[in-house]
């Protein structure tokens, strides 16, 4: 049993994906946390699909993908939230435009070099391919999305549940909402290299959704979205190794089950609370509320 | 480490002499409307003062409040605070709305959503340290809610949330409160707990700008009284 455990990571590239998922993880699954409680889950699909143009022109002159992906998701996270400065565009807007444009440039591309063939990665991740260039990139990435949500943390936790406040003291929600939209494209574009652009947002929102069900607090939250994220990315590269299926849709699906398994302890729990009772999850043996 | 404020500049201190608010001239009118929500309005509130806003709904006392606190733009010189423009010093000013636009189902506890009446003070960057702990526990203590501190807001009833908000502007230290009838939709016993701490306040030397329902209380919680009707203002006697 252990052997069989152990025996993935015996080659290089498993050892690299592992690294790079558990990056990964740190990245995406902290700062969903926030699109989840923030009701922003459609952005991280949007932004990763915003990446195709940045990707193709890597791909055909011989750049770094993730430098291609970098440049296109700020480009997009810029124009998103230039765009709906205004009163008259609502973000929702102004993310569909921006996205389906930036990925229609992508497919443009493409077609205009004739070929298709080669984006599988993109499109589904390919995290055993990982490179040791990569892996650089991507410890980078994630130590500046956590150092960013470390140093925003009270910012972008008042503007998440009391922007009036916030405009009352003089914080600007519209400044704190862009720093999230500029850490959320550097998050997906770690995530891409995982799962690729179609599958992006599972990693974003899936672990964030299932720590919403198992803790009210925002600390533990992202510390057990972290752990879920990580969790699938092992069970799915275990799953991809020994059935030989593609890395990005196993560590989806084991996310996903994750959150399912979550959905039953929790309603488990409210089935032994009673509802709105609040006296089990503040865990004050207060009365107070039970009037 | 330097301070940075949110508004991007220092906090500037009251210029001598001027009143703790002074109004004058302010129209103001929301788009697409037909009419002023404030036609010509001008009120002055001395420092220490507690000012009743009365009059129907839709008079214009919620507006009146919101332009004060800095959520509508206003021409410039028409209202100042402390004898400095609006948004010069926030840290001054706190403003508890009628309905207030919380997400009472974020996961925070009680007593982090009182320390945000901190924040202004620490700006970017800057954590809450014990003297901000100090504050925060004394406002918890003030409105009853010590015993509630770590629970979550969610757990809240009506009553303990507006008690909190409540808490929060106290542990904000503002020489300015800004309320749009904080009692309404509150059981006798919490409005008197509110009522007390308005008292206590009034003590402290704040000055405190209320729009109200409850007429039968003017002359004993207020200095003066202000009738707003369709965006006019006249003093009550």
């Amino acid at each position: 049993m252990i052997s069989l455990l152990l025996e993935p990571f015996e080659f290089g590239f498993m050892q690299r994906a592992l690294l790079g998922a558990c990056l990964v993880s740190l990245a995406c699954a902290t700062i969903g946390v926030f699109l989840v409680l923030r009701r922003m889950a459609f952005l991280g699909d949007a932004l990763a699909h915003t990446v195709m143009p940045g990707i193709v022109l890597a791909h055909f002159h011989q750049f770094n993908l993730f430098v291609g992906a970098l440049a296109a998701s700020l480009l997009a996270a810029t124009g998103i939230g230039w765009l709906s400065r205004r009163e008259s565009i609502r973000e929702d807007t102004a993310i569909g435009i921006v996205f389906t444009g930036m990925f229609a440039l992508g497919i443009l591309y493409m077609s205009s070099r004739r070929s298709f063939r080669d984006f599988t990665h993109i499109l589904f991740g390919n995290v055993i391919g990982i490179t040791g260039l990569d892996l650089l990139i991507l410890a980078a990435v994630a130590t500046v999305v956590l150092l960013g949500i470390l140093l925003l943390f009270k910012e972008l936790e008042l503007t998440s549940f009391d922007p009036r406040y916030a405009a009352v003291i003089g914080l600007s929600s519209g400044k704190v909402r862009f720093a999230l939209l500029i850490l959320c494209a550097l998050a997906v574009v770690a995530a891409i290299q995982a799962v690729g652009v179609l599958l992006t947002a599972a990693l974003l929102i899936t672990p964030a959704a299932t720590a919403a069900q198992l803790t009210r607090r925002l600390l533990p939250m992202m510390i057990v979205s972290v752990a879920v994220a990580f969790l699938s990315c092992l069970i799915g590269l275990y799953t991809s190794y020994y059935a030989d299926l593609a890395s990005g849709a196993t560590i989806v699906l084991a996310a996903l089950a994750c959150f399912l398994v979550s959905l039953g302890i929790a309603s488990a729990r409210r089935g032994r609370v009673q509802p709105d009772s609040g006296v089990r999850e503040s865990g004050a043996p207060e009365s107070n509320t039970a009037r | 480490m330097i301070h940075l404020g949110y508004a991007g500049r220092h906090h500037a201190h009251p210029v001598p002499a001027a009143p703790a608010l002074e109004v004058r001239n302010l129209s103001i009118r929301y788009a697409g409307a037909e009419e002023d929500a404030l036609d010509r309005v001008s009120l002055t509130a001395e420092i220490g003062s507690r000012i009743a806003l009365v009059g129907p709904n839709g008079a214009g006392k919620s507006t009146l409040l919101k332009a004060v606190a800095g959520l509508l733009p206003t021409p410039p010189d028409r209202v100042r605070i402390y004898g400095n423009a609006v948004g010069a010093c926030h840290h001054r000013v706190t403003y508890l709305e009628q309905r207030s636009e919380v997400d009472w189902h974020f996961p925070i506890t009680v007593e982090r959503l009182v320390m945000t009446g901190r924040y202004v003070h620490l700006g970017w960057f800057h954590r809450p340290g014990p003297e901000d702990r100090r504050i925060v526990l004394t406002a918890l203590e003030r409105l009853g809610l010590a015993s509630l501190a770590k629970r979550q807001i969610r757990n809240l009833s009506g009553g303990q949330q507006q008690r909190a908000l409540l808490a929060r502007a106290l542990a904000q230290e503002a020489d300015l409160l800004l309320f749009d009838e904080p009692l309404t939709a509150l059981d006798f016993e919490t409005q008197e707990a509110v009522l007390a701490v308005l008292r206590e306040l009034h003590q402290e030397g704040k000055t405190l700008l209320m729009a109200t329902h409850e007429l039968d209380r003017l002359e004993a919680d207020f200095d003066a009284a202000y009738r707003f009707d369709r965006g006019r203002v006249r003093p009550l006697a």
